[in-house]
């Protein structure tokens, strides 16, 4: 197996009101394939930590290495672009493009990675929406979907770049139970499907479904 | 960057806020619409002014300056000595240009000089039975004096052919036969300050629009003219010439002075006070421009800025799944531009549209100035000038707060 993260002494400083310091030497790998759960009490800095790793946040100590390149340092466009092609995301609040449909916010991080031709993402795209039941759904706006469905289709947009790694923050947050199920089950047809795969819960039965938990308390991995 | 991916998002931004991207268009339309009007009326009102005080005024003007004051005989004899002289007597001279005729010829044939008129200019009285005005009276060859002054549109009455084929005939500025109240086929004594009479009949009126010359100019021919005041056929006593450039004329009038010995006025000189108007209406021009410019410019700012920061969700939520700094810019700068062009194309018909209605509402100047409606230019130039303001200043106003935004952590706003 591979390792696909590695987090190491990670350090992290809140300024306003006063320095404070949120993730105190955190160390981790994550292989390829694995379903991980990050848990902990509101405030631990576990999403501090997955917008870390998830590279938008940079404003940090320690390294990141993500699929075998190292990710301390670099430019905010190179980090853009590592994102289009590796990751993809899945946030508590789906943060879908409302003006869009449900298709076309599938396809927009591939037409921008620009890996296929138009004609080929909107296959890909197509046979995404129906693998997590959306198909019927996919000329919608994303504005007129519900909150579970715009999930579902969150999900879709996280992986129509083939990632390395999804991430999720809350990804079941905002959705009752019947959709909290559905949602997970997707991710669990996943990882079984040899996806890896992060994800921050505070939902006890979430993590329980996962292959790996890490606890978090006041800023460190509980052992 | 991939532009066609950048322009579909555009498209679908502009689209799916339609009344937003009204708003914002019709911003920069009003701005254009109303620079293009302001100026294409006030560049009309000066170049009105301009032109109805310069037709009717020659480019350079050579006459003889008649000056009576000269050293006495004793102080030409004994300079320096302490001389009195009572009294002396004004020594007789004559306005005349020697060889009027044969230098107007010669002046004609410089280049740039469009035409020359050589004429006779003299006070007149002009009687109509117990009325008695006082005017002037230009001796003029009429075919000449049309070529420079056009003189066949500014008729009222008659023509110009007539004059030619009547040796006793006038054209007569139009307030003035007004006054005289004498109408085409009347008949007018015109009393010279020399003495002699002679019963001239009107053939036409004129009107410049300019009330010194329509209240007391007369056009006569020019040997009626040379007979009246009992002098010979090569009697002159201006020459008037017009150059295809003005600005020409200013440099030619000093050449022809000093070539020829006698007073030359070019129109500058001559208009002075109008120039310095129509400087001050450039200036008054160029600061409501800039004016309506800047106050559009802040307008389309506002607005760019308000449509960059209702996309900032949606800008971070770009940023996360792997668009770059650059790919956001390239977004909202193609929809500025799309505001900017279209917004100005229809500031630029609208314009048009108010231009157009000026200029053909009709405006009662009274019997004075020669227009009926509003003068109105209509000049490429500033159709161009006004669209690319609107298209760059748009386009700054979208760069900024875009550039700005395309700076932003994703994570500040994610989290909300």
């Amino acid at each position: 197996m591979s390792t696909v993260l590695a987090a190491r002494h990670l350090n992290k400083y809140f300024y306003d009101p006063e320095r404070f310091r949120v993730l105190s030497d955190i160390t981790f790998e994550v292989q390829a394939g694995e379903f991980v759960a990050i848990v902990g009490k509101s405030g631990c800095g576990k999403s501090t930590l997955l917008y870390l790793l998830s590279t938008m946040d940079t404003d940090y100590e320690g390294q990141i290495e993500l699929a075998g390149t190292l990710l301390t340092g670099r430019s905010q466009d190179y980090l853009a672009h590592f994102r289009n092609e590796h990751l993809g995301f899945v946030f508590q609040f789906h943060f879908l493009l409302p003006e869009f449909s449900a298709l076309q916010n599938v396809m927009l991080p591939a037409l921008k990675l620009g890996k296929y031709s138009a004609d080929e993402i909107e296959a890909r795209a197509m046979a995404k929406l129906s693998m997590i039941g959306m198909a019927d759904y996919a000329l919608k706006p994303a504005s007129k979907l519900s909150g579970g469905q715009q999930q579902r289709v969150a999900i879709a947009r996280a992986l129509i770049n083939d990632p390395t790694l999804i991430m999720g923050d809350e990804p079941t947050g905002n959705l009752d139970k019947a959709n909290t199920d559905n949602v997970f089950s997707i991710f669990r047809e996943l990882a079984s499907g040899g996806q890896t795969i992060i994800a921050v819960t505070h939902d006890p039965d979430f993590a329980a479904g996962t292959d790996r938990v890490i606890e978090m308390s006041d800023g460190l991995i509980v052992p | 960057m991939n532009l066609r991916i950048a322009s579909q998002i555009a498209r679908t931004h502009l689209l799916a806020k339609k009344r937003q991207t009204l708003v914002a268009m019709l911003g920069v339309t009003f701005g254009i619409a109303m620079f293009i009007t302001m100026i294409s009326f006030m560049q009309g009102v000066n170049q009105f002014l301009e032109d109805s005080a310069l037709d009717a005024s020659p480019h350079v003007r050579m006459y003889n300056e008649v000056n009576t004051q000269r050293p006495s005989l004793i102080d030409a004899l004994r300079p320096g000595g302490f001389n009195v002289t009572y009294h002396q007597k004004p020594k007789n001279e004559l306005a005349r240009i020697k060889n009027g005729l044969t230098i107007a010829d010669r002046i004609e044939r410089e280049p740039n000089v469009l035409g020359v008129s050589p004429q006779v200019a003299t006070q007149a009285f002009y009687n109509n039975g117990p009325i008695q005005l006082s005017g002037t009276i230009s001796g003029v060859n009429i075919e000449r004096e049309n070529r420079l002054y056009n003189l066949e549109k500014r008729l009222k009455s008659g023509s110009v052919n007539a004059l030619r084929s009547n040796p006793d005939g006038l054209i007569m500025g139009t307030t003035l036969a007004g006054k005289l109240n004498v109408a085409t086929g009347d008949k007018v004594t015109i009393t010279t300050p020399t003495g002699s009479t002679r019963v001239l009949r009107v053939v036409g009126t004129f009107g410049f629009g300019i009330g010194t010359i329509d209240n007391t100019k007369s056009y006569a021919n020019l040997p009626t003219v040379q007979e009246l005041l009992g002098k010979d056929p090569s009697y002159i006593t201006d020459i008037h010439l017009k150059m295809s450039d003005p600005l020409l004329a200013i440099p030619f009038g000093k050449v022809l002075q000093a070539q020829y010995g006698y007073h030359t006025e070019d129109w500058a000189t001559a208009n002075t006070a109008i120039l310095a108007g129509e400087k001050i209406r450039n200036m008054l021009t160029y600061v409501v421009s800039i004016t309506l410019l800047v106050v559009a410019g802040f307008g389309i700012y506002n607005i760019m800025n308000m449509t960059v920061m209702n996309k900032i969700k949606d800008i971070a939520i770009l940023k996360a799944t792997g668009f770059e700094g650059h790919d956001i810019v390239a977004i909202f700068l193609l929809q500025a531009v799309f505001i900017g062009f279209s917004g100005g194309l229809l500031g630029l018909g609208i314009g048009f549209g108010l231009s157009y209605l000026l200029s053909i509402t009709p405006f009662d100047a009274g019997g004075f100035i020669s227009i009926k409606t509003f003068p109105v230019i209509f000049e490429p130039k500033y159709y161009v000038n006004g669209l690319l303001f609107g298209v760059i200043t748009t386009v700054l106003a979208g760069y900024f707060p875009a550039r700005k935004a395309s700076h932003i952590d994703p994570v500040a706003i994610l989290r909300g």
